[in-house]
């Protein structure tokens, strides 16, 4: 699986000036993302939607952006110029954000937003686009989707907000997705229906996912392999599957602070920090 | 808006209904606003500890004369029997008769006011189309030297004194450089060759033909429009700028930034078209507000305005013309209030 590799990001790092002084949000983190469902989970703070932000030349105004290497299927991202990087974002790159009530734009129709999508990036013609919006929005799962097409963000739901935000993320066919805390603003029925969504959609195209979540449950029984960060640092990676046998201190405790169904009534235990972790890690990058 | 969306669903036989509730509401509120603007005016001039029997008879004339005129303007009935006079008056066009100019203070608005609105639209059309595309640009670059430029002159054109801008831009447009015509509206020379059909000069002269008169008369609006325009620019200025600033901080900016959509379009096809849903208020506010006659720019620029009509009214004691005036440009504040809500309601679906 990692022998094509879609990005491969080494020693990334992202700093902000402020007026107290210099945040390093990002601090030397290094992954490789074949086709295949990658999981990035932490804490608030721990600098995961940051590096999703940072692979798409997006960091907020202020934001430095270092790096010995950001690559994208041999595309040299750091020293990209912007024509580049604008046909890589949504063609190449694209990713699903929070909550769909903000990510949409208020004034224009779903249709409108999701034909913009595609048309950015194609030569097709405006009804080629329309029949492509309407085939996505079915491939979603909405039900109506002529009427869907003619609404306003205001008038859908959020679960099926985000289903449109998917929609036009994928409609022109990215390689990979970064999904930043997809259904953290979702209740939990509607949260399943948008991942088997994404699930669907993401192996059917075999596409590349990073999938951003502070759920830890939720990227284990979701993803292949696992990144933990902390202090904006990689703490730890490994396959989904073996996350119950992570050995790092910081992941232990992450798990060790899950309450279990039919387990042990014992009171949680509370997640201990020790600075010593980010400064072993420090050193040797 | 849920319970819009319920009716309509529903079926199509109850949107009608809805609707026909909805127009009469407005209607009801626009009557309402109607008989409070026209009783407060019509009380403030009534209790003035003004005479308006002294105004017209002079204060020489006998006790019988006044008596007579006393009589014959309704004084000595209550004050809300006079009210529902003027009311009945008002309603078949009939604003009184001015002291003053001694006509009928409705010919003299149409004559006067016309000329306030020359102005105040040519002013609004320089603040929304100079004025947009600054705060746009300063909040794009916010922080950098455009924004700084734009800041400065969104501070001068806000705090300056009116009066003073004018006077310095007629010493040096008109009186130093002979760029532009000075005060009043048209050369002596030109005046009264064209038929005020509209009461807006460059409309008539333009569709009289008459280029020569339409170039005069631009000449003179050119600089009291700009300082006006001015103020407007200031203002719309400022507004889109922390607007346009406020929406590029949004969610959905870095949504279209994703997608890969070029800047420009991300700034005006996105950010912008939510920015416009709130400037509509602003420059209906800013129009609403010019059309009431500045009061300063009409006296340096002798420009023939309702500001200056209702001004010197008051000074001559002419409460019907006063009056006459404060209800006119009342109507007009309202009746843009009204298309800015309507504007607004078109641009924005989330209040449809």
């Amino acid at each position: 699986m990692m022998d094509a590799a879609l990005l491969r990001v080494e020693e990334l790092h992202v700093s902000y000036n402020t007026p107290t002084g210099l945040v390093q949000a990002v601090k030397g983190v290094s992954f490789e993302l074949g086709r295949e469902k990658l999981g990035i989970v932490g804490e608030s703070g721990s600098g995961k939607s940051q590096t999703g932000r940072a692979i798409l030349g997006l960091t907020a105004p202020g934001g430095e952006v270092r790096a010995r290497r950001i690559e994208f299927e041999g595309t040299d991202l750091l020293h990209a110029d912007r024509r580049t990087m604008r046909h890589i974002r949504g063609a190449g790159i694209s990713m699903i954000m929070q909550d769909p009530k903000y990510s949409l734009n208020p004034v224009m129709t779903v249709g409108k937003q999701i034909e913009e999508a595609f048309l950015v990036h194609s030569k097709d013609s405006k009804r080629e686009a329309y029949r492509r919006t309407l085939e996505m929005l079915r491939a979603v799962k909405i039900r109506e989707p002529d009427r869907v097409y003619r609404a306003y963000p205001h008038e859908v739901s959020g679960g099926m907000g985000q289903r449109i935000m998917i929609a036009m993320m994928m409609i022109p066919e990215p390689s990979i997705i970064i999904a930043d805390e997809p259904t953290s603003a979702l209740d939990v029925t509607v949260q399943l229906q948008v991942l088997a969504v994404l699930d669907d959609m993401i192996s059917e195209r075999g596409m590349g996912l990073i999938f951003i979540s502070h759920d830890l449950n939720l990227i284990a029984s979701f993803c292949d392999r696992i990144l933990i960060m902390y202090g904006g640092q990689v703490m730890e990676e490994c396959n989904a599957a073996e996350l119950h046998r992570a050995r790092h201190p910081y992941t232990r405790g992450l798990l060790d602070c899950l309450p279990r169904l039919g387990g042990s009534q014992h009171e949680l235990s509370v997640l201990r920090r020790d600075p010593a972790w980010l400064e072993t890690r420090g050193e040797t990058s | 808006m849920r319970a819009s969306s319920v009716l309509k669903a529903a079926g199509p036989g109850r949107a009608l209904p809805s609707k026909l509730v909805k127009a009469s509401g407005v209607i009801v509120s626009l009557i309402l606003t109607f008989v409070g603007l026209t009783a407060v005016t019509f009380t403030i001039g009534r209790v003035m500890p003004a005479d308006p029997v002294l105004a017209i008879v002079g204060d020489r004339a006998s006790q019988e004369v006044y008596d007579q005129v006393f009589l014959q303007l309704g004084l000595d009935k209550p004050i809300y029997v006079q009210y529902l006079k003027y009311l009945g008056q008002l309603l078949q066009g009939d604003l009184g008769t001015s002291i003053m100019t001694a006509q009928p203070v409705a010919e003299d608005i149409l004559r006067f006011f016309p000329a306030t609105m020359e102005l105040a639209t040519v002013a609004t059309l320089l603040g929304v189309f100079v004025g947009i595309p600054m705060g746009v640009l300063a909040a794009v670059k916010q922080g950098r030297w455009p924004d700084h430029v734009v800041r400065v002159i969104g501070l001068i054109g806000y705090s300056a004194p009116i009066f003073w801008l004018g006077m310095v831009a007629l010493l040096v447009f008109y009186a130093r450089l002979d760029w532009v015509a000075g005060p009043g509206r048209l050369d002596v020379f030109y005046d009264g060759i064209v038929d005020p059909v509209s009461g807006i000069l460059l409309l008539d002269a333009a569709l009289a033909g008459e280029w020569d008169i339409f170039d005069n008369a631009l000449d003179h609006l050119i600089l009291p429009a700009s300082i006006l325009g001015t103020f407007a620019l200031a203002y719309i200025a400022r507004m889109t700028r922390s607007f346009m600033l406020d929406q590029l901080g949004q969610e959905y900016i870095l949504t279209a930034r994703v997608k890969g959509i070029p800047e420009w379009q991300v700034i005006w096809r996105h950010a912008f078209r939510n920015v416009l849903v709130q400037l509509i208020t602003i420059i209906g506010l800013t129009y609403a507000s010019l059309l009431e006659g500045s009061v300063l720019t009409e006296t340096i620029f002798s420009w023939p305005g309702i500001g200056l009509y209702i001004t010197k009214s008051l000074f001559n004691n002419d409460m019907n013309a006063v009056l006459g005036g404060t209800i006119v440009v009342g109507v007009c504040f309202v009746g843009i209030n009204m298309l800015s809500d309507l504007l607004y309601k078109l641009v924005d679906p989330r209040v449809r």
